[in-house]
């Protein structure tokens, strides 16, 4: 198999798109019974492995056991039982209406599977980024080539040890690799390319797919704003971004709060409340802290820590800022009135810094907001119906969510994606289905309904039945059929 | 001055632009200028825009008529059947539902949210760019731009050079009827198409060739620029041993109006070729030809072939030897007027491009599948048990049994390819959603949180989430947690929230891991937390059922330290 072999180029990279073909022209997957299998062994996999799982998570990332539970495990068994519960009803044709002018006629939209599909996927959350797409692509009946986040090592060769155990590995396969083995599977024509990582690469794998016109799902990130008004529960307000922020992978999330703008009036107060609470959360000394992931490699690290070390930045920490190199560990930092022309502010930060931004009156936020490139997420804090509104109207986001943070990933009702730099296509839940299966449209006609209106030679009486027939007007479809009034 | 003058158009129909970087950059200045402006966002904005569209083919439907005449030798019937008639329907049905598509989605909420409410709300993209078609070049130009428009997008619409008088109208009319600093028309050609394609989009949408589209895609992908492309594929029609004479007949009517018809075949949905078998090749032929005869008794009813380049192309396929010998019917053609005969050939070599295949029964599937994923497969069988095997076991944009090109006229579908015949979908409501982003847009109150105050750190080192040290903890937080959030999960299972709802019994456990001993009572809400709309569960609702647990919850703990 693919994943055991040393070298894994263009040639063993084309070998395996072959079985995969094969597989998937077997017609195996489109079974329902085959999908629900896999769905089945998933779940078990997720249930029996639990532990091997959050150990993996936790040597990747050192994630709280908790947070890995929460966040990965549990949210992805979710995904995998709704899924397994809905499929019958996702697999169903579903029926529309047929218009009078195709009339007797009835219409279908028939969900059917790709064909063999490449999911390529991060290492922040190095399970449920691999899994989720996953549940998606299997539910739609598609065979599946898996290709997770090599900075993750020790998912990634779970994955690669475990998956084919539960599956069947003739049609969903581990490829474990780095730069060499995705650019190997990337020459690949496949059916569709799901993607969750950064934009630079997001334009490398939608170039590569241009190639063979193989459409993209790229879940990339971006600069998340979180707004903060000042008539609002400043306890529960902080505890949420909190969690959001620092709670969620140490800020290694693509919907962390990436910064905060607030009113000059109320920002002491917030930044009050933040202190507070991070004591009370991460305890005086953060860095021991057992609830903090660390930062996943010392080229983050370094990224990160320069960010900080900047010299117009440096000066702005009012709160944190402590940092192991060696255990690769950066205290929670609040930073307070960053210049807009900071790296900090320039790039999305993904670690556990966060920027306050002060402005005269909370509106301006949301000029600040449009005036960079849409975010995955936007958030805000406020008890103000029209501000929300406006918040709501006026900011584009891939999601948005009023007076929390993160949570609405965890609502497979919603799809999940993002808009301009922060991505393409969504998925969660149907939209995961969706994200991987063509929408075909079947429409049945019988021999009866002929209009011969349609044929030629052409007359100007048939273009007069045609305009009522286009037109769904029944009554000039009457009239122009009994030929009244004479033209 | 609104839209862009081409400089020379040379004698066979390609325009050669002289446009100068600084106009084009202005042009788009201004777009993304009317954009930003926020009023392409209001919904009497896109109706009026709709309403102008709609005037905009009335008014102008004779040099509608006219421009297709002399670009591609449309008779009028057709051009009103297959471009301004059916752009009518499309414009009123978008009318009549924008109101419902503009309106955000609501969406069930899983319990451990509570209070909270969702919704999917659909967000114009921004400055999209549109590439149009010559073989339909009103209807291809203006049926993505209904879409983009009922999404309140601002959008530069290319037409396709090939064919002038179209494209000419539409640069010239189109902006008398539209805000003309929200919809731009750029002609030109491939040059100017390269120039649009270096910007920064917000969406692309191509109607064109593989080829092309390969590159708009390559192109789209150095802004992250989503992309629709509305591509072709050889469409093949399965015919069926037809026992019924006039079920025959029919056929070939649809099948003949459906080749011939829409463009003289230079449609990308057109039937490219017929699969029938041997036995019933002869009737069919003898019924096509007849058919033949009698629809196109003159060749005013004809269109004819766009340029010199394409009916030369068109001429040397019918001219390699091994595929002139197998013409049957038709195969002439005149270079003057530019117009070719309706041609049947039979059993071509399959390797001639060209070809009409004998091959049926379980054959036949495997011989659509291997090939390139087309994007319409048309097929005339009363054989439900054909048809199933048709559905499930190839794959192409869409399907039609019993009759040819209608598929797109009919609003409820949506229509594009997959694989080689494209990538995303338009027509009716999906036209909107294809220029939509849905915004996913969760909204949550200070309410009493659950998930939240189980999920903030300090509880973390408290609770060391392993089986040794506390086996009972742990199924507990795992029953609850898993419950919240698979169970609520499961959107729709009312049952199952009812029983939630029913059982305010557990609460207390929440409490329990908590290890406070002190009952916190839910917040009350201010007067202007309930929005008034009368939601399911209002946040009233919400707060005395909480409330009702609490009172419960604190005579559970005095009860039980009554006892101790």
């Amino acid at each position: 198999m693919g994943e055991n072999l040393p070298v894994f180029d263009g040639e063993r990279a084309a070998e395996l798109v072959a079985e995969l073909r094969t597989a998937f022209g077997s017609r195996r997957t489109r079974s329902y019974e085959w999908r629900a299998a896999q769905l089945k062994a998933l779940a078990r996999m997720i249930n029996e492995k639990e532990a091997e799982i959050m150990a993996a998570l936790y040597s990747d990332l050192a994630k709280p056991q908790l947070e890995s539970f929460l966040h990965e495990v549990s949210l992805t068994r979710s995904a995998c039982l709704l899924a397994l519960k809905e499929l019958k009803r996702w697999m169903k044709p579903e029926k529309v209406s047929s218009s009078l002018t195709t009339f007797p006629s009835s219409a279908e939209i028939v969900s059917e599977p790709l064909g063999v599909v490449l999911i390529i996927s991060a290492w922040n959350y190095p399970f449920i980024l691999s899994l989720d797409p996953l549940i998606g692509a299997i539910a739609a009946g598609n065979a599946v080539v898996l290709k997770p986040s090599e900075i993750a090592p020790a998912t990634s060769s779970f994955f690669a040890r475990t998956l084919p155990e539960y599956l069947d590995s003739s049609a969903i396969r581990v490829v474990e690799g780095a730069v060499a083995e995705t650019t190997a599977l990337l020459e690949q024509k496949w059916d569709k390319i799901f993607y969750t990582g950064n934009g630079k690469v997001g334009r490398i794998v939608m170039a590569a797919a241009a190639k063979h016109l193989t459409p993209v799902v790229l879940e990339l990130g971006g600069k998340s704003p979180v707004v903060v008004d000042s008539n609002i529960n400043l306890e529960v307000t902080v505890k949420r971004i909190a969690v959001g922020k620092w709670g969620c992978n140490n800020g290694q999330a693509c919907i962390a709060p990436d910064y905060i703008i607030t009113t000059k009036a109320f920002a002491p107060k917030l930044v009050d409340a933040f202190k507070g609470i991070l004591e009370k959360f991460y305890g005086e000394d953060p860095l021991e802290s057992k609830d903090l992931s660390c930062i996943v490699n010392s080229n983050h690290f370094a990224r990160l820590t320069n960010l900080l070390d900047e010299d117009k930045v440096y000066g702005k920490i009012i709160y944190g800022g402590q940092r192991d190199e060696k255990r690769l560990k950066i205290a929670p930092t609040l930073l307070f009135d960053v210049p807009q022309d900071s790296l900090i502010m320039k790039e999305e930060i993904f670690g556990p810094l966060l920027p306050i931004i002060t402005v005269d009156k909370v509106e301006e936020s949301f000029d600040i907001i449009n005036s960079r490139t849409k975010p995955l997420a936007a958030y805000i804090f406020t008890k103000d119906k029209n501000l929300e509104e406006k918040f709501v109207n006026t900011v584009s986001a891939g999601g948005m969510l009023i007076n929390d943070t993160v949570l609405h990933l965890a609502n497979p009702n919603l799809p999940f994606g993002g808009v301009g730099d922060s991505g393409i296509g969504a998925y969660h839940g149907k939209f995961s289905f969706e994200a991987f299966s063509h929408k075909k449209g079947v429409l049945h006609r019988s021999f009866g309904g002929e209009a011969p209106a349609r044929y030629p030679p052409y007359t100007p009486q048939k273009q007069r039945f045609l305009k009522a027939l286009l037109n769904g007007d029944i009554i000039s479809l009457i009239l122009a059929l009994i030929g009244w009034p004479k033209s | 001055m609104h839209c862009i003058k081409q400089g020379v158009v040379l004698g066979n129909g390609v325009v050669e632009e002289k446009m100068e970087l600084v106009e084009l950059e202005e042009h788009l200045q201004d777009v993304r200028e009317t954009f930003k402006s926020g009023k392409t966002r209001s919904f009497s904005w896109r109706r009026r825009q709709l309403e102008g569209l709609l005037e905009f083919l009335h008014d102008k439907e004779k040099d509608i008529f006219k421009a297709l005449k002399q670009d591609l030798g449309k008779h009028q019937v057709e051009a009103f059947r297959d471009e301004v008639g059916v752009l009518i329907k499309s414009v009123n049905f978008a009318l009549s539902n924008l109101k419902k598509w503009m309106s955000p989605q609501k969406v069930h909420v899983p319990l451990s949210f509570f209070p909270a409410s969702a919704e999917v709300l659909p967000e114009p993209l921004g400055v999209v760019l549109i590439f149009s078609s010559w073989n339909f070049p009103i209807g291809l130009a203006l049926e993505p731009l209904i879409g983009a428009i009922s999404a309140g997008n601002a959008m530069v619409l290319k037409t396709s050079e090939l064919a002038p008088a179209s494209s000419n109208l539409i640069a010239n009319s189109i902006p008398m009827y539209l805000d003309n600093k929200a919809v731009k028309v750029i002609e030109g050609g491939q040059n100017v198409g390269e120039q649009l394609l270096e910007h920064k989009w917000d969406k692309i949408f191509f109607t064109g060739s593989e080829r092309i589209g390969r590159i708009v895609m390559m192109k789209a992908a150095k802004h992250l620029t989503p992309v629709v492309l509305e591509l072709g594929g050889k469409c093949p029609a399965i015919v069926d041993n037809l026992s019924n004479l006039r079920d025959r007949k029919v056929a070939v009517r649809r099948i003949v109006g459906g080749k011939w018809g829409p463009c003289c075949g230079q449609a990308c949905i057109g039937i490219d070729y017929l699969l029938v078998e041997e036995k019933f090749a002869p009737i069919l032929i003898d019924l096509l030809k007849s058919t033949i005869k009698r629809f196109y008794v003159d060749s005013d009813n004809i269109s004819r072939i766009v340029n010199k380049q394409h009916f030369q192309r068109l001429c040397d396929l019918l001219n390699e030897p091994s595929v002139k010998s197998s013409i049957v019917f038709g195969g002439s053609s005149d270079y003057e007027t530019l117009k070719v005969e309706p041609t049947i050939l039979i059993n071509p070599p399959l390797e001639a491009l060209i070809m009409t295949e004998e091959i049926f029964g379980p054959l036949l599937i495997e011989f659509i599948t291997e090939r390139p994923k087309p994007l319409a497969i048309y097929a005339f069988t009363n054989d439900e048990n054909l048809k199933q095997r048709i559905i499930a076991e190839t794959s192409s944009g869409s399907i039609t049994f019993n009759d040819t090109m209608i598929q797109y006229v009919c609003d409820g579908l949506p229509f594009g390819g997959v694989g080689l015949s494209g990538i995303g979908n338009y027509h009716g409501k999906f036209s909107f959603d294809a220029f939509s982003h849905g915004k996913a847009v969760l909204r949550r109150s200070f309410l009493i949180e659950f998930v939240c105050r189980l999920s903030c750190p300090p509880l973390w080192t408290s609770i060391e989430y392993s089986t040794t040290r506390s086996p009972s903890l742990r199924l507990l937080l795992r029953r609850r947690l898993h419950r919240d959030l698979t169970s609520s999960v499961m959107g729709d299972n009312v049952k199952e929230i009812k029983k939630e709802e029913e059982k305010p019994k557990t609460e207390p456990v929440a409490v329990v891991v908590e290890s406070s001993p002190v009952l916190q009572p839910p917040e009350k809400p201010l007067p202007g937390d309930c929005c008034g709309s009368g939601c399911v569960r209002c946040v009233w609702d919400v707060y005395y059922e909480e409330l009702e647990a609490y009172n419960k919850s604190l005579a559970l703990v005095s009860s039980d330290a009554k006892k101790q």
